[in-house]
């Protein structure tokens, strides 16, 4: 395990004082396995924007961030807010031989038919559903800590059913979809962006942010008390 | 600061990690104590699992190359094109750099995805001859960019709901773009189901010189 600095223990909320709650047991308590290559380490006090690294295959282990907690839930409302508008507004307009055609997510969605049909539910899922439900999940388990209130019922099985959705949230890869579907279609008709395709490209950014402030180590330790 | 030494991991010490929540645990333990996983020190259906998800998408694949992928109809003609067809026809209307974004996008990088996990599994099974570090970050590139090619069936339905301009020209998805969804989901599900910690296994020493004192000194301590 590499670290840069080792004081000021800072996790993600609050320091843990009580831990004769936790039901993991107290010699292993301290102990972590790296996930991929299951080195084993203690859990070193890693300060905040610092990291830990495992040092066998460089994986990040710990990444913890003064009030990441408060950081991600707005980002998290962020987040719905714009896939909410994103989903109503046109994202691309053509023009040719004057006609007009705007489409949004939901006419997208829906582009399939017939015997395609179960791909328009795939898509709904991929580019709203699953990076909603998500981000609703994820809310909801951090609300109560960033609080100091004992975690939310079923806020275990929430956090892990939010992590396990997330190699299946699209959201940012459909908003790179546009652009390409934009360059495609450049020299066949006029295209014009719609507001839905500016609130894409802010997702892209804040997707990324998100990730980057999530630390999983920090969050299970503190639904574990 | 780097651990020196061999490492030691956590089957090493009778134990068995949780891969979500890093938490260590006896081993036997069936869910992990704090984030109710099920536990596993290695997944010994990993492999199989890879395998059998590994074929469906490459069965996937080949009618994904074969179906057209799109269907453009304009006032003058009403053509099909496959996902090859399509990045070739663009190339001769001199648009390279979009047909050769195409051909990455949705040759190249799935190829690459089937030859990478098949690669990994193979090193598992048949002992490597790549460095564990090396396997560990295609890995992690396999993760990362299985997500990425769904971006071809995106565009398709964007397209198709875009370019409904009646009898100008409209253009709907054809039969490939449902085994090319198929085929990306498929191999994301075989590289998930790879158990990574199965690359560090082999070529460790796992004889009883190298086996370390109970718990409580544990090498990897650099919080001292």
């Amino acid at each position: 395990m590499s670290e840069k600095k080792d004081q000021n223990q800072a996790p993600m909320t609050t320091p843990q004082t009580s831990t004769q709650h936790s039901p993991v047991p107290a010699d292993l308590e301290r102990l972590i396995a790296c996930p991929n290559c299951d080195a084993l380490y203690t859990a070193p006090n890693v300060a905040s924007q610092d990291k830990a690294f495992c040092g066998r295959c460089h994986t990040v282990l710990i990444a913890p961030r003064r009030k990441a907690g408060k950081q991600l839930i707005a980002l998290a409302l962020t987040v719905l807010i714009l896939i909410t508008a994103a989903t109503l507004f046109p994202f691309l307009a053509i023009d040719a031989g004057g006609m007009h055609q705007e489409a949004s997510i939901l006419q997208t969605a829906f582009a399939f038919e017939g015997a395609l049909l179960g791909l328009s539910i795939a898509v709904m899922m991929f580019i709203v559903v699953i990076p909603m439900l998500r981000l609703i999940l994820l809310i909801y388990v951090l609300t109560p800590i960033i609080r100091d209130r004992p975690p939310a019922r079923l806020a275990k099985p929430a956090f892990r059913l939010s992590e396990a959705l997330n190699p299946w949230s699209m959201a940012e890869i459909f908003a790179l979809g546009c652009a390409v579907a934009l360059v495609k279609l450049s020299d066949l008709a006029q295209v014009q962006f719609g507001p839905a395709a500016w609130l894409f490209a802010i997702l892209v950014v804040i997707v990324v942010v998100t990730d980057s402030l999530m630390c999983r180590y920090s969050i299970w330790k503190s639904l574990d008390q | 600061m780097e651990v020196s030494g061999p490492v030691k991991t956590a089957r090493d010490m009778g134990l068995v990690g949780c891969t979500r929540c890093y938490t260590v645990s006896p081993r036997g333990t069936a869910h992990c104590p704090r984030c109710g996983s099920v536990l596993q020190s290695r997944d010994r259906l990993s492999l199989q699992k890879v395998w059998a998800w590994w074929l469906v998408g490459l069965m996937c694949y080949i009618p994904a190359n074969l179906y057209p992928m799109l269907e453009t109809r304009t006032l003058v003609s009403a053509q099909s094109d496959t996902i090859v067809g399509g990045a070739v026809e663009l190339a001769r209307h001199g648009n390279w750099g979009v047909a050769a974004i195409i051909l990455a996008a949705s040759v190249l990088i799935p190829v690459v995805k089937f030859v990478i996990i098949a690669g990994l599994a193979l090193g598992v099974w048949l002992g490597p001859k790549v460095p564990e570090g090396r396997r560990q970050f295609w890995y992690e590139v396999v993760e990362y960019i299985g997500r990425w090619s769904m971006i071809d069936v995106f565009v398709v339905a964007i397209l198709s709901s875009l370019v409904q301009l009646q009898a100008l020209a409209t253009i709907t998805p054809g039969r490939a773009s449902l085994f090319f969804a198929l085929s990306v989901i498929f191999t994301m599900l075989s590289a998930q189901s790879f158990d990574s910690r199965l690359i560090w296994d082999k070529g460790q020493p796992d004889s009883a010189s190298t086996r370390r004192p109970p718990v409580g000194d544990v090498k990897g301590d650099l919080s001292a």
